[in-house]
């Protein structure tokens, strides 16, 4: 049950971010909502990365033959960086919508319908 | 090494380089002067098209052409010392993904002809333009990649890119609003996707879609991949029930843009045919996915159109009708699904079906480029996209009414045109499978042509308007993009049978054949 944790703490975020997305009318906070969501998936990878008793895979330094395959850090980082610009992007996009239309509720933030 | 011979051996990776590199030197040489930024962007886009060309001739010529990052060789997928796993990034393109990259290098070129002119009057152009190139790269990355995880990189690298450029021109808010509403779906899919290769890595310890291919064991896990993957591709192809960020981002992005989304969109659909031929392909159960993405495609083709009849704004009216030509591509290829493990039914129209909707992707790429182009023609002598406000530009812009008249008819369907050609292929083989569904077909093309006819009649019929009496003919780069499509149009819908044999079935066979992908990159087998 313990070694599961890691996966029940990515479900649980993953509902924490489903929710903040759909329920909140905040852009900024929709955007945290996002975030949380990314997070789910980095943990996600590093857990599945995570080996008991792994060894960091720097030849000089190994004590051993038996190495973590790096594969899922990997991903997470580039993961991360990704998750960066987005949040650049859409906090750019708030700031122009706020100069524009005085708010950031998306409630409010209506007017392509017509 | 010759030059010849360096470009066709890196050809794969080089069709990325290229407009990469030329993306992040764009606001530099700007810095010199506008006419030395214009040289250098239109020529990397050339370069990278007679590239892709000179790739796609190799891969049609001479079978799927591998291209692996870092290695001894460029064609050694697997090192000798890594037990049979190809641990290195490739790219693999195969006729499927050769066939996607001459669609991006034809639009690609004559979109950025157009935008020459068609952006000239705006500043700060080195951004618009690095953007530009920087979706180029996604899409041919996304098309040429081997990896699920590079293949998400270059999704991102092209949602971001293209929610740039969809809120470039602010319009008082209201193409940021468009923008933020795609990016915020696109960012949601892209997190799905990466739940999904979490998955695929989890169990099978690899990120090569060859390798998944090879040791895909259809468990739980995997149909959970697969249902976030075509949710989100789905999603990101603006498919029906999740198209409603179409209209908005392609009305309100830039018509140069907006052309160039269509690609992008049909990017996602290659990725999605990717997941379900390659990588799942008989395992799952094929009756079932291919049923979900017909009916996904009827509900495009049908929603899209009647969506379509009552808009007003020209853009937002051709955007219902790209959701719903992306019906008739799921509508085809879904077919061919259905009945992919039966030989007899596969032999019988399902492989027709599926040349059908992979020939529409083409012919869509073609005529709804060359109809967003030929709105963005309208929309920059008269500045509004009203259909109401418009009406007699027939008399002053000809060429652009030629044009548009080519895309309205190859749209609907009607002979000598591109979009028959496909139109028919799908017609005939979806009826054999299910005639309901070719009706259906059938009358959505008939609303087309009746919502075509009402946009022809508003924007150049009648008499000149007084306000557009001074109005000119679109600038001469912007005809010659439009041209080059129109040339498109014309010649692949009165020589299809050349089309279809020469890059249309191979690239059929390409998705059908899974074994030759996973030996084209794993050996043997």
């Amino acid at each position: 049950m313990l070694w599961n944790l890691p996966f029940i703490t990515v479900v649980v975020l993953t509902f924490i971010g489903i929710v903040t997305v759909l329920m909140k009318r905040n852009l900024i906070k929709i955007l945290l909502g996002i975030n949380i969501l990314e997070s789910a998936v980095n943990l996600f990878l590093v857990s599945l990365g995570y080996r008991e008793g792994g060894v960091a895979p720097i030849f000089t330094l190994a004590p051993s033959e038996l190495m973590v395959l790096p594969t899922p850090q990997a991903l997470t980082l580039t993961s991360i960086v990704i998750g960066v610009a987005t949040s650049a992007l859409v906090l750019s996009f708030a700031m122009v919508l706020h100069k524009k239309y005085g708010t950031v509720d998306i409630d409010k933030i209506r007017r392509l319908k017509e | 090494m010759t030059l010849a011979d360096f470009i066709v051996t890196n050809a794969p990776a080089l069709v990325v380089a290229i407009p990469l590199f030329a993306a992040f030197t764009c606001p530099a040489i700007g810095k010199i002067s506008t006419a030395a930024r214009n040289l250098w962007v239109m020529g990397a886009m050339l370069v990278t098209a007679a590239v892709a060309f000179i790739l796609a001739f190799r891969v049609f010529s001479s079978g799927t052409a591998i291209y692996v990052f870092g290695a001894a060789a460029t064609h050694l997928a697997v090192p000798l010392d890594s037990g049979g796993i190809p641990i290195r990034i490739i790219f693999t393109v195969d006729a499927m993904s050769a066939f996607m990259e001459i669609i991006c290098a034809i639009v690609g070129t004559s979109v950025l002809l157009y935008s020459l002119s068609s952006e000239s009057r705006n500043t700060s152009l080195e951004g618009y333009y690095a953007l530009f190139l920087l979706m180029i790269t996604g899409v041919f990355g996304m098309v040429s990649t081997g990896d699920i995880f590079n293949f998400f990189v270059f999704l991102e690298i092209l949602s971001l890119a293209s929610a740039g450029l969809i809120a470039y021109r602010i319009d008082g808010g209201l193409a940021v609003e468009a923008a933020l509403k795609y990016f915020v779906l696109s960012t949601l899919g892209a997190i799905l996707v990466l739940f999904a290769i979490g998955i695929y890595y989890g169990q099978y310890n690899a990120l090569n879609i060859a390798m998944i291919a090879q040791r895909m064991q259809f468990t739980m896990l995997d149909k959970i991949a697969l249902v976030f993957l075509v949710a989100a591709l789905a999603m990101k192809c603006g498919a029906v029930p999740m198209h409603f960020w179409t209209p908005d981002a392609y009305s309100m992005a830039p018509s140069s843009v907006t052309a160039f989304l269509v690609v992008a969109s049909q990017a996602s659909l290659y990725g999605l045919f990717r997941v379900v031929f390659t990588m799942y392909n008989v395992t799952m159960n094929c009756f079932t996915v291919g049923w979900i993405i017909i009916i996904l495609g009827v509900l495009s083709m049908v929603v899209g159109v009647t969506m379509a009849i009552p808009q007003k704004d020209i853009k937002r009216l051709m955007a219902y009708h790209a959701v719903s030509q992306t019906g008739y591509m799921l509508l085809g290829v879904g077919v061919g699904l259905a009945v992919l493990g039966n030989a007899a039914l596969t032999s019988a129209f399902g492989f027709m079906a599926m040349e059908g909707g992979i020939f529409h992707i083409f012919n869509h790429a073609m005529y709804k480029g060359l109809l967003f182009l030929t709105a963005g023609a309208i929309f920059y002598r008269i500045g509004t996209r009203d259909l109401n406000k418009m009406g007699g530009l027939g008399h002053t812009m000809k060429y652009t009414m030629i044009f548009f008249i080519i895309g309205a008819l190859a749209i609907a369907g009607i002979p000598p045109f591109n979009g028959f050609a496909s139109k028919l292929m799908i017609y005939e083989s979806v009826y054999l499978f299910n005639p309901i569904l070719a009706i259906i077909a059938m009358v959505v093309s008939i609303l087309t042509l009746a919502s075509f006819v009402k946009v022809f009649h508003s924007v150049f019929m009648g008499p000149k308007l007084p306000e557009y009496a001074d109005v000119k003919e679109a600038p001469l780069p912007m005809l010659v993009g439009m041209g080059i499509l129109a040339a498109i149009v014309i010649l692949f819908g009165l020589f299809p049978q050349l089309v279809v044999d020469g890059i249309v079935a191979p690239a059929a066979h390409a998705l059908v054949n899974q074994g030759g992908y996973i030996a084209a990159v794993l050996g043997g087998a």
